[in-house]
């Protein structure tokens, strides 16, 4: 038992897996339909774009910055693939790749200019991104929806569940980042840097990182992986709306970012607990309507699960710690 | 005398300053309730078609978002710009009154199209709305039992809790459920709230259906709603079993109708109403038609309509019903 204990304690992300499994078992209790392949469908369906800003968001993070524009990104880039479906469909449909990706890379590259060029808070100046970008979305569109009929077929099947795979492409896809993201975080020169950047960003030049380069970085793979979430909102809503689309993405992407043990002080986090904190926040999405929760309620529901898990782990921590002071009493 | 004859100059100005306006065409303007809303293009549409063919200046504002009190400004500018009419689909029933009785003190007509002032009628001209909403729930409960077999358990899933229009409706479908005996064996098990967010929306689809196996239909009276329940059962093939229908734009059913997934659903034509409103604009300021309860007048490809009770005209008596033979006559 204690040995149970203490992996938990030691082991942020066997926290967050325990409470996705108690979570399901209580609702699973009151729902048995709750614990099905099908239920898992819909959760896994609720969390690919979420995922995929999610990634980008822990790498802006744990480099001691937020990036609150990324609904905003993810909006706009959209719309520049929604435009090239409707007003050019005779382009090949796959250039929505380069395209959505390429403006969200600009865009993040934009925040990464304003914060390391003038030393600006990145929550300012993303706060402030995010209505510019917002705002550029109206004006190209002209405030007009891209319909479903403009969205091509290809592209909305990658949501459906294929007759070969019997999972939708777009969930491989959000899983895919987020291995390709441990491996460029664990495993290269550079990914290492966001780290020593975010633990201690006074020091961080003087053991030679290149802060502006890093900084850059972060923001620009941000935004180009908003970009892709972009399309994938089309992919799976099958439209591109100048006001909703990507609209409170921020909030849901570092929810998840936290609940999956992020220090939102920098240095600290793993892409494992991140990919749980998107499962919870799925799961609680999915279960909510299913427990029949009326929507009034359900905003309020959401926010405690967030705080709830935020308690826990600071609890869990403050745990540990005393564990490891008391051995290392023990031992001197 | 120096002051008397600044006066009268004064007076002279102001009435060159008048006729100059006289001369001008008549400005109408139309504030819809946000921007980037595809069910404002079509009221625009019919404001814009009418403009053309009555030699008058349209032009079409809304804020970024429907907030309560997002239009006031907008109102304040288009008195400032000195237009004639101002037509509006109001995002609150008593925030406005201030500013239209400002408006309407300047002389300016003013209408509310699509929506009206309840309980404040008197701080506008007139109102003008695209269907009786009180058939609006008898129709869509006849349609939906057509669909069914007038037998089997049907669910509602709707746009926000508080949405005054849709409570009005569903109101009304609960009511003829359980007076009209047509509709005996139809028994409706739950009413459910998307939020008019595609996501929302469909997870409490994916719910009614784990939730409730022997759903035979579920009617959305909203757009976004009725959009999302036909992708949840698009994607799971199951639109033999489950008939989805309520009200929804052509435009966005389109692909829904053209592949079976939905078979009929219903919606008025918002663009009668900017062609409606346009046409009693004119009339009111050229003095042909008195706005006062009771009287009548001819409106081209609508026939006669009728100012009744507070002053409101509707736009066409029943609601239009769109499936695969007629969906293709549609744009907006």
């Amino acid at each position: 038992m204690s040995a149970v204990l203490n992996f938990l304690i030691r082991r942020r992300e066997a926290g967050i897996f325990v409470m996705i499994v108690l979570f399901c078992l209580f609702v699973g209790v009151q729902k048995p339909q709750f614990l099905t392949l099908d239920s898992l469908r819909i959760v896994l369906l609720l969390t690919p774009l979420i995922m995929i800003g999610a990634m980008g968001q822990m790498m802006v993070i744990v480099a001691r910055h937020v990036d609150l524009s990324i609904g905003s990104i993810l909006g706009l880039s959209a719309m520049v693939s929604g435009m090239m479906f409707r007003y050019m469909p005779d382009m090949p449909w796959f250039l929505c790749f380069p395209l959505s990706i390429g403006t969200g890379m600009l865009l993040g590259f934009v925040n990464g200019l304003l914060i390391t060029t003038f030393r600006l808070p990145a929550i300012i100046v993303t706060l402030g991104t995010l209505n510019l970008y917002r705002g550029l979305t109206f004006i190209i569109s002209n405030a007009k929806q891209i319909d479903r009929q403009y969205v091509p077929s290809i592209l909305k099947s990658m949501s459906q569940p294929s007759p070969t795979l019997a999972v939708p492409l777009i969930i491989f896809l959000s899983f895919a980042i987020a291995v390709a993201t441990y491996w460029f975080l664990m495993h290269t020169r550079i990914g290492r840097q966001i780290f020593a950047l975010g633990s201690n960003p006074v020091a961080a030049p003087l053991r030679g990182i290149n802060v502006t380069q890093v900084t850059l970085l972060v923001f620009t793979l941000s935004g180009a992986l908003s970009g892709l979430a972009g399309i994938m909102y089309a992919s799976r809503w099958g439209f591109v709306n100048p006001s909703n689309t990507g609209a409170g993405f921020e909030f849901q992407v570092i929810a998840a970012v936290v609940i999956g043990g992020v220090s939102i002080n920098g240095g600290v986090g793993t892409v494992l607990g991140t990919v749980l904190g998107v499962l919870l926040l799925g799961c609680v999405g999915a279960a909510l309507p299913l427990l029949g929760i009326p929507g009034t309620t359900q905003n309020a529901i959401y926010g405690s699960v967030i705080l709830v898990a935020l308690l826990i782990d600071r609890l869990v921590r403050a745990q540990g710690n005393r564990g490891v002071t008391q051995r290392a009493g023990a031992s001197s | 005398m120096l002051k008397k004859s600044l006066l009268i100059g004064l007076a002279a100005g102001l009435a060159m300053v008048t006729t100059a306006f006289a001369a001008d065409p008549i400005k109408i303007v139309y504030i819809g309730k946000n921007t980037g809303n595809p069910y404002f293009d079509s009221i625009t549409g019919g404001f814009e078609d009418a403009c053309k063919e009555k030699g008058c200046e349209f032009e079409f504002v809304a804020p970024a978002t429907a907030e309560a009190t997002s239009q006031i400004p907008f109102i304040e500018a288009q008195i400032q710009r000195g237009v004639n009419v101002i037509g509006i689909a109001p995002n609150s029933p008593d925030a406005l009154n201030q500013v239209l009785d400002d408006a309407r003190a300047k002389g300016i007509l003013v209408l509310t199209v699509n929506g009206d002032l309840v309980g404040n009628e008197s701080h506008r001209d007139a109102t003008i709305l695209p269907v009786d909403f009180t058939k609006t729930g008898p129709n869509q409960v006849e349609l939906m039992g057509s669909l069914i077999g007038y037998k089997g358990e049907i669910a509602i899933l709707s746009a926000t809790t508080e949405a005054p229009d849709q409570n009005t409706w569903i109101a009304a479908m609960n009511d003829t459920l359980a007076n009209d005996a047509k509709y005996k064996d139809m028994k409706l098990v739950a009413t459910v709230y998307g939020d008019d967010q595609p996501e929302k929306s469909t997870t409490e689809m994916e719910a009614l259906l784990a939730n409730y196996p022997n759903l035979v239909g579920v009617i959305a009276p909203t757009t976004v709603g009725i959009a999302a329940a036909a992708q949840v059962v698009q994607q799971r093939g199951i639109a033999d079993k489950v008939h989805v229908t309520g009200l929804g734009l052509p435009s966005e059913m389109r692909d829904f109708i053209k592949d079976g997934t939905v078979k009929a659903f219903q919606l008025w034509s918002p663009y009668n109403e900017g062609w409606l409103a346009v046409h009693f604009a004119l009339g009111v300021l050229d003095g042909s038609i008195k706005n006062e309860v009771g009287a009548s007048f001819d409106v081209p490809n609508l026939g006669k309509v009728t100012i009744a009770d507070k002053n409101a005209m509707i736009a066409q008596p029943e609601l239009t019903t769109f499936d695969a033979s007629n969906i293709d006559n549609f744009n907006f």
